[in-house]
């Protein structure tokens, strides 16, 4: 019996897959040439491991059977239990494999580097992203406008996202544009998309945040054209809401599933605000608030930033209390 | 609501309002006065006390070990259940019946209870009763820690269970994350029941993991090398090692959570300098040597059963033993992997991708060399073998998902998905669990003095293997699909289909669970059959199975003289096995203690003081247990020496036996 179950299981993956890439939805279904490229790094590197798995589980099944006992057309031989020859080929197959799997990770690791700016596409669109118990915030501050729980860009543009949480951390991920990057609180990160097709995408929080996190979905839409896209910004600015610090304050009392709203206004040096509110100083700190400021800016290109500064204990108060 | 006498504790604690908790707190209640029932009527508490809570007998307390994971394995499988049956009811819009208060802390537990509470007590249990004995030695270098140890891992269980009907357990999934594991987002005492049972749990494996590395470095019988040592105790100290270098950073990760959660520090808060990735990276410091630890040992019982049952010695013993220590040192720097979307370098996280994806280099070794070892063998078909053909295979589907996850480009989208669920249940139980199963199996007659039946044990692997397949194969798809993990519903149409089946693939491996509870009934039921008389069902290799069926209480009335690896065959070639001696030395031996039992229940209650606040609880635990400690370790009557005459009577009897199947075989044979 086992005989026939691991092909058929193995063979299950393959063929699921091979179905699977022609669903809509999921990352074996990218949009955008992030979510391409990661499509078919991870068909090479299963390809390519398939070429040593397979062989072993049928020689797995076929030794078994072969040897077993009562099987008399078999030889045994119980004191057998060396051969330089053979020990040196099963420990070269799986060498020669990660070396060039490795190599090949070497390098799509670097190209695909999520804070890597997507070359020869053009100007990227900036988009920060903000993650709250349990919605998600995009601030727009080329065009200095805000939604919550809808993200618009036109295909075609690469987006250059920036990156933070105002409580826990959340994992922000559109599957079929490709990569997921953490949102973490008093940190920056950076994610580099884009949309080649229009389409609405699935975007959600891949980092389980607490009770709300299931509902924490939000739609991508992206347009045909830039004209649709500037369409849409000038719809956003038509709403009659503005999102100032005060505002904010109010969105970041936990609530569940939201709706979408858009912001007409975003005031200037928000998203900085909500990364810097973690380890802003009241007194005795040598550093003014404007050389924190350009001091976030100038590390915030490196990996998440964490200065550690003392904030006082009323802003603690004010940030944390958030589970009533 | 804070009162001295009682800290946070109210009758608001007890969900009066939750049916499931309820109805399964019933349950727990109508079985444990049942067993209190039939040990009282029995007469059995003053045997229970003496022979098995009080033993330091490594055997007693590895089959202990191994009681505490099944029922553990039963309390986590029903997690399991509940998540799969929530998932697949709540789709296209419908909310299911379990509400995300409930729901997350579901996952949370089943996924802290398979890990530390099933599978570390089964692994350790295993180590337990076959360690000392496949090394000749007459118990652990520690006896009375190993003990306290057991009672460690008690004392966490119980603590894990206590939160199911007093206060509730963590909502923050088994990785206890910070911030949301900190007390501004998760102000309950969920996290505390969680700090507290890994805590007190975790000291008890470091103290496991020093006294195996004590116990071979020291206690191997006369003639043994290092490199002679049994494939299985290679494993486990390759495992020990491990244990010893990861565990301590476990400890140090929650003690700095507690101070976080408890005294106000900021080593992990969003505010005063708090950095969340300082946990992340030392939780996973601990948590992927972690493992290894579990899996490394079922390599090694993979090892001892297939050189068994084909007959054969074990093929490439050094590179196995090789492997298994590179295993042990990669697992040491591959951690970052867990995190690579957390915005690590390009340089880092190619790094870590690349040191994972060596890790297949040893395990592909191991596979070939199992694979070498039934070559011009004589398979012979048991349980313990079809586990590891079942294993061989399943693993290697998962060890290549793994090394797909381990590719940095790849990882940026499978990353937490349902991918990620199906590789890692994929190696654990196509690794680790499916390892014990076969240990289990192959042990059993060692530990109890009877074989399990066959019939049931294949049904049993069968339901497991199969139901393995339909319940994780649908999620690798789901990951694809890009399903995300502990979400409470969902409602994409085009996921409906496979959360069926993983539902359906459940309740498979429930059948499999189920037959091997009837397996043990049937197996009692006619232990007289299944007896074994000789104490070596198998035709075993290795020094275990020169002892009786149960082994002697001191295991060897003479130390063995160890000349091969496969210490056992090379007495049976020669014909000196089963010798008896002109005379018998006494034997010194450890007497039994109530102490690691008494500091055990008082860790418990220290434990519950601290996650209600109820502070002259946790003093007066506190001083019991170290006075407890104290008094034992100044106690000078804890050992005693074996006199011949008891020895040789004893040993007459398992000679006997032996002679006995001998005759009965030569008349067969005739």
């Amino acid at each position: 019996m086992i005989k026939k179950r691991a092909p058929r299981a193995l063979g299950f993956i393959f063929i699921a897959s091979l179905l699977l890439s022609g669903c809509s939805g999921g990352i074996l279904d990218p949009k955008g040439q992030v979510g391409v490229d990661e499509k078919n790094l991870i068909l090479f590197s299963t390809v390519l491991m398939l070429l040593v798995v397979i062989p072993v589980i049928f020689m797995t099944i076929y030794f078994a059977w072969k040897y077993r006992a009562g099987h008399n057309q078999a030889v045994y031989d119980p004191k057998w239990d060396h051969s330089t020859r053979i020990e040196l080929v099963v420990w070269l197959i799986p060498c020669i494999l990660i070396v060039i799997l490795g190599a090949v990770t070497w390098v799509t690791t670097h190209d695909l580097d999520p804070y890597k700016p997507l070359e020869g596409k053009g100007d990227h669109l900036e988009i920060d992203v903000v993650s709250l118990n349990w919605k998600w915030l995009f601030i727009y501050p080329d065009q200095g406008i805000a939604t919550v729980n809808e993200l618009v860009i036109p295909a075609g543009v690469p987006v250059k996202f920036r990156l933070t949480s105002e409580s826990v951390m959340n994992s922000f991920f559109i599957p079929q544009l490709g990569s997921q990057i953490y949102t973490m609180a008093a940190m920056e990160t950076k994610l580099h998309l884009i949309a080649d097709e229009p389409g609405t995408y699935d975007g959600f929080s891949a980092n389980y945040s607490g009770a709300g996190f299931s509902g924490m979905k939000f739609k991508t839409i992206a347009t045909p054209t830039q004209q649709d896209f500037d369409a849409w910004v000038g719809l956003v600015r038509s709403s009659h809401q503005t999102l100032n610090d005060r505002s904010y304050q109010s969105l970041t009392v936990p609530t569940e599933d939201d709706p979408v709203s858009y912001y007409a206004n975003v005031d200037d040096g928000l998203f900085d605000r909500i990364v810097m509110k973690y380890m802003r100083h009241h007194g005795h700190t040598p550093m003014t608030d404007q050389t924190m400021s350009a001091h976030m800016h100038k590390t915030s290109t490196d990996a998440p930033e964490m200065p550690a500064m003392a904030a006082p204990q009323e802003t603690l108060a004010a940030s944390s209390g958030t589970e009533e | 609501m804070y009162s001295p006498l009682f800290g946070k504790l109210t009758l608001d604690a007890v969900p009066y309002h939750e049916p499931i908790i309820m109805v399964t707190l019933a349950i727990v209640a109508v079985v444990g006065l049942a067993l209190f029932y039939l040990i009282t009527k029995h007469q059995k508490w003053l045997y229970l006390w003496n022979e098995w809570i009080t033993s330091v007998d490594h055997k007693r307390l590895g089959v202990m070990y191994i009681i505490l994971a099944l029922v553990m394995l039963i309390r986590g499988f029903a997690d399991a259940i509940m998540m799969r049956t929530q998932l697949a009811m709540a789709t296209n819009g419908a909310e299911g019946y379990l509400p995300p208060e409930h729901y997350d802390q579901i996952f949370t537990a089943h996924g802290v209870i398979m890990i530390i509470f099933m599978a570390m007590p089964f692994m350790i249990g295993l180590m337990n009763i076959a360690v000392p004995l496949q090394i000749g030695a007459r118990d652990v270098a520690f006896p009375f820690m190993n003990n306290l140890s057991f009672w460690m891992a008690v004392a966490g269980a119980l603590l894990v269970n206590i939160s199911l009907g007093v206060g509730e357990f963590a909502k923050t999934g088994w990785v206890a994350y910070p911030p949301l594991s900190g007390i501004a987002y998760s102000p309950g005492t969920g996290v505390d029941y969680y700090i507290w049972a890994l805590q007190i749990s975790g000291i008890g494996t470091t103290l496991t993991g020093v006294n195996f590395i004590a116990t071979v470095l020291k206690m191997r019988a006369p003639g043994m090398k290092l490199m002679q040592m049994p494939v299985f105790t290679w494993a486990c100290t390759w495992a020990n090692i491990l244990i010893v270098a990861s565990f301590p950073i476990l400890t140090a990760a929650l003690g700095l959570l507690t101070l976080d959660r408890y005294l106000d520090f900021h080593f992990f808060t969003n505010d005063l300098g708090g950095n969340a990735m300082m946990y992340i990276n030392l939780f996973w410091a601990w948590g992927h040597p972690e493992v290894y630890i579990l899996v490394l040992p079922a390599f090694g019982i993979f090892s001892e059963v297939i050189s068994t049952f084909s007959g054969k010695r074990l093929f490439g013993y050094t590179s196995m033993v090789v492997a298994s220590g590179v295993i042990s040192i990669l697992g040491f720097i591959v951690w970052l992997h867990h995190f690579f979307t957390m915005g690590s370098s390009a340089d880092v996280n190619a790094f870590f991708g690349v040191t994972t994806m060596i890790i297949a280099v040893p395990t592909g070794v191991k596979l070939f060399n199992w694979l070498f070892t039934m070559y011009r063998g004589q398979v012979r078909f048991t349980p313990p073998v079809l586990w590891t053909l079942g294993f061989m295979v399943t693993f290697s589907i998962g060890g290549m998902t793994g090394v797909l996850l381990a590719v940095p480009g790849a990882d940026y989208v499978l990353h937490n998905s349902l991918f990620l669920i199906a590789h890692f249940h994929n190696t654990i139980i196509g690794g680790a669990v499916f390892g014990y199963m076969a240990g289990f199996a192959y042990w059993f007659p060692k530990a109890m003095g009877y074989r399990l039946d066959e019939k049931w044990g294949k049904r049993a692997f069968w339901f497991w293997q199969s139901g393995f397949y339909v319940a994780f194969m649908p999620l690798y798809v789901l990951g694809f699909l890009g399903m995300t993990r502990r979400t409470n519903y969902s409602d994409n149409p085009d996921w409906n289909v496979w959360l069926y089946i993983a539902c359906a693939g459940a309740f498979i491996i429930a059948l499999g669970i189920v037959s091997q509870l009837i397996q043990l009934y049937v197996s009692y039921r006619n232990r007289e059959a299944l007896k074994d008389v000789t104490g070596d069902p198998w035709n075993g290799h290795t020094l275990e199975w020169s002892t009786a069926s149960p082994p002697q209480f001191y295991n060897f009335a003479v130390e063995p003289q160890v000349h091969d690896l496969d210490a056992f065959t090379d007495m049976k070639e020669k014909g000196i096995a089963y010798q008896r001696p002109d005379h018998y030395e006494p034997i010194h031996m450890p007497k039994n203690t109530p102490a690691g039992f008494i500091m055990g229940m008082l860790l418990t209650a220290f434990g519950f003081g601290f996650i209600w606040h109820i502070w002259w609880l946790v003093a007066v635990t506190l001083i019991g247990t170290i006075a407890t400690f104290i008094v034992r370790c100044y106690a000078t009557d804890v050992d005693y020496y074996v006199q011949p005459d008891v020895i040789e009577a004893t040993e007459a009897a398992h000679l006997a036996g032996v002679q006995l199947a001998a005759s009965h075989k030569t008349t067969a044979e005739a």
